[in-house]
């Protein structure tokens, strides 16, 4: 049991141990800094960038000019996805001759991957070719998490300065992104990936030979205690008919470890494989599942330090870091508590080992044994809270507290830690509502980091944060009461339904992960969840830019002993309150009908 | 308007510029130094002896035969991928059932009894999870120690071998954690029947 508690340790100290230096060059980038080594290679590529879109470095662009850079740059970029996923079918590097999608699936998957969202309604092996995989996905990995970082530091530029227009240039914060930031990083990060055995090639798809063959009927169901001799299937000694004798293993292939380490980097979380992180051949070894974890949140938590930093107050970064990650710890220690002791229904009256001597232990089910409990209840709180979605177990088989707590952590709007950049200017809509509810409880007029909050940005603040509880609940609303949802359910009951809120959780958070019995491959389904990931991303962005639009023009009021201080533990504390009141408020109704429900039936 | 006119054809070749970088660039990078570096990995970590494809070692096969080590229990699927020649080709995916459910309970207790019926030698022992459970991606290549420790005296009895020479077979084939802290520790099945038939040592 060391061993399991030292893992959560570890995990823990090394996330922040690398997001420290981190924000250190992300800000250093963003200033425009020189960087020995890099800025070397990399600035001549950057500068014939700026020559070939013919936009200067020093641009300056008020907020609605650059809300309207980031709708139709990501317009562009989800037609051009839309296209390739429904004429896959005619373009090249396609060896598993996979056709193209339907147009539902074609719009939800462009949505998904243009928001961030990264849902995934299909199985990438079999229902996209290589060439959609890198030309569409991968690059909608890079440009939705750009995005994201681009709107923050227009935002923080809103903050800091004073008396003026300019946001800054989208065009420039999305180049210097992408090139100083989550290249050179994922570059590195895919070559150990392929190191560990993380496929990465053009060629089909192999087959191997089985060491024991697999005899199943004319409908595919598997032949128990049948007996092979030769080419025919013996049941009980009698002869089966039509049976099927299946010799040989499909072992998927493709262009996956330079996509796998975007998909984590930028919280995009959309897997090459159907099951995401937790096929062998997208996450292969315990290091492999270390890479790729720390991956989907050293941006985000290394973004709160470059906050800080970025405002000229790094204590300023240090009070969301903190409010973070207690909540990023405590929703961590239930989903490891309710794992490891797994359910009466595994346990059989004690016929079933779930001890922790020699193996992982506890719940088991839909869990990878190289990961164990610890791995995998660090990946879900980690995935959950930054609106990554990528899994390396399947949440659907969680205890029912386990899996409450992944959906409620996107249902808190994904502001611990939340997306690249979207997490953060999400939590910072909230901290605007918390200095709101204490000026009213003291009377004074709220400012943050000196400046006025008045009605204008309150209005958009509180759009921001209710954004996502308006798509969850609305969607899954209209979805409860449509007639042939309940065909794509799983699991019956209380469980079933958690499918469905989850689902449009996972949407609503711009998450992507998935109580994956869920089929969700049906017209209504797939316009319905793409609708409300369209929402959940560009109402908040939205409402980011006109309150950083407007925050830009005002002056910068002095401290005084009255200030409310925006970093102390108070504050902390205030926060924290505010994120969970709202959430409980929202959610409490429907996780009652689902998780709860299924948690009393389980002891019962 | 003038803004329009002036983001608009901007966005386009926005778009553009960082699906060649990002999309072909980038991606063919990694496949050259992937090829270069990793050629074994990069192409799916084959076993392939004589010029016979055994398996992937990282991916499960299913075993049922005394004489073998079992792994996961799988949700084998054959109806989606066929071969060449025409034939199906297995694959697999995870159970995505709740831990909690009555359908669980009952698949569990039938598991259990199939097992303890396979293992005379074990008596009342509570057999590990692992081998009762179906993995996430439902193609997990490995046990725990203590899931492939339950099955040695069976596997020794089936092979008319002493236990010491499997149990010496399943170290070689451990994987350990991480720096000794990350992960679990899990034994191969595949690599570890693939050494009882003499295949590979």
């Amino acid at each position: 049991m060391t061993a399991t508690i030292l893992q959560y340790l570890f995990y823990m100290a090394l996330l922040v141990g690398l997001a420290f230096p981190l924000g250190l060059y992300i800000t250093k980038v963003m200033n425009g800094e020189r960087i020995p080594g890099v800025s070397k290679v990399l600035t001549p590529c950057e500068n014939l960038i700026y020559k070939v879109m013919r936009v200067k470095a020093d641009e300056q662009m008020g907020w609605k000019k650059y809300l309207l850079s980031v709708v139709l740059f990501n317009l562009f970029g989800f037609l051009l996805l839309f296209l390739l996923c429904l004429c896959q079918g005619f373009l090249p590097f396609n060896p598993q001759h996979i056709e193209g999608n339907s147009w539902h699936l074609a719009f939800n998957t462009a949505s998904s991957f243009m928001t961030n969202t990264n849902w995934q309604a299909y199985s990438g092996e079999n229902a996209l070719s290589y060439f959609t995989q890198f030309m569409g996905l991968t690059v909608q990995n890079f440009v939705s998490a750009a995005t994201g970082i681009a709107v923050l530091f227009a935002f923080i530029r809103g903050l800091i300065k004073v008396k003026s227009q300019g946001l800054g240039s989208f065009w420039v914060d999305l180049t210097k992104i992408i090139l100083y930031i989550l290249l050179p990083i994922c570059l590195v990060m895919t070559v150990l990936l392929v190191s560990q055995g993380v496929a990465q090639s053009f060629a089909p798809a192999e087959t191997v030979d089985l060491l024991e063959p697999i005899a199943v009927d004319s409908e595919g169901n598997i032949l128990e205690d049948a007996v092979i001799d030769g080419d025919k299937v013996l049941v009980e000694g009698a002869v089966v008919e039509g049976a099927v004798i299946v010799r040989k293993q499909i072992v998927p292939l493709g262009p996956a470890a330079s996509q796998i380490s975007m998909k984590q980097l930028g919280t995009n979380g959309g897997g090459f494989y159907g099951v995401n992180s937790s096929h062998p051949l997208e996450n292969t070894t315990p290091f492999s599942n270390m890479l790729e974890m720390l991956a989907l949140l050293v941006i985000p938590v290394a973004l709160c330090f470059t906050f800080g930093r970025g405002v000229k107050d790094k204590r300023q970064g240090r009070a969301i870091f903190l409010a973070m990650f207690l909540m990023l710890a405590a929703f961590l220690a239930v989903i490891a508590v309710n794992e490891q002791a797994a359910t009466p229904q595994l346990a059989q009256n004690g016929a079933v080992d779930l001890s922790n001597i020699q193996q992982a232990g506890g719940n088991m089910e839909g869990k990878e044994s190289r990961f164990g409990i610890a791995s995998s209840a660090t990946w879900a709180s980690w995935t959950t809270a930054a609106s990554n979605g990528s899994v390396n177990s399947m949440h659907d088989s969680y205890t029912p507290i386990g899996g409450m707590i992944t959906m409620l952590q996107m249902q808190l709007g994904e502001v611990i830690f939340g997306g690249v950049g979207c997490g953060l200017y999400g939590m910072l809509a909230f901290a605007i509502l918390a200095v709101f509810i204490a000026g009213l409880m003291v009377g004074r007029t709220p400012e943050y980091l000196g400046k006025k909050i008045e009605p204008y940005e309150m209005k958009w603040a509180v759009l921001v944060c209710l954004a996502t509880p308006i798509g969850i609940l609305v969607g899954s609303g209209i979805a409860a009461a449509v007639p042939g949802v309940m065909e794509s359910l799983n699991n019956a009951g209380a469980h079933g339904f958690s499918e469905m809120l989850y689902a449009y959780s996972s949407a609503g958070g711009n998450n992507g992960s998935a109580f994956a019995g869920f089929n969700a491959n049906t017209p209504f389904l797939n316009v319905s969840i793409g609708l409300v990931m369209l929402f959940a991303r560009f109402l908040p962005i939205t409402g980011i830019l006109a309150i950083a639009g407007s925050m830009i023009q005002k002056k910068k009021l002095a401290t005084t002993a009255g200030t409310l201080s925006t970093s102390n533990g108070l504050f902390i504390f205030l926060l924290i309150f505010v994120v969970l009141l709202v959430g409980a408020l929202s959610f409490f109704p429907a996780l009652a009908l689902g998780p709860l429900a299924e948690f009393l039936g389980m002891t019962a | 308007m003038k803004t329009l006119k002036n983001v608009l054809p901007r966005a386009f070749i926005c778009i553009l510029i960082f699906t060649v970088i990002c999309g072909i660039v980038y991606t063919a990078v990694c496949t050259g130094i992937a090829q270069l570096l990793f050629p074994n990995q990069a192409n799916g970590s084959i076993i392939e002896i004589d010029g016979k494809k055994y398996g992937c070692e990282l991916l499960a096969q299913q075993y049922t035969d005394e004489s073998h080590m079992w792994g996961r229990i799988m949700n084998i699927d054959v109806t989606t991928y066929t071969g060449e020649d025409g034939k199906p080709l297995m694959y697999a995916s995870p159970s995505n059932l709740s831990p909690a459910s009555e359908e669980f309970e009952q698949l569990v207790g039938e598991r259990v009894k199939k097992i303890r019926e396979a293992h005379p030698q074990q008596g009342d022992v509570p057999v590990p999870v692992d081998l009762v459970t179906c993995s996430g991606s439902g193609l997990d290549p490995d046990i725990s120690t203590a899931a492939a420790e339950y099955q040695i005296p069976r596997l020794a009895e089936a092979r008319g071998i002493p236990e010491q020479e499997v149990r010496s077979i399943v170290k070689r084939y451990t994987n350990h954690r991480f720096l000794g802290i990350f992960g679990e520790e899990t034994v191969n099945v595949l690599k570890v029947n693939l050494a009882l038939d003499g295949l590979i040592s």
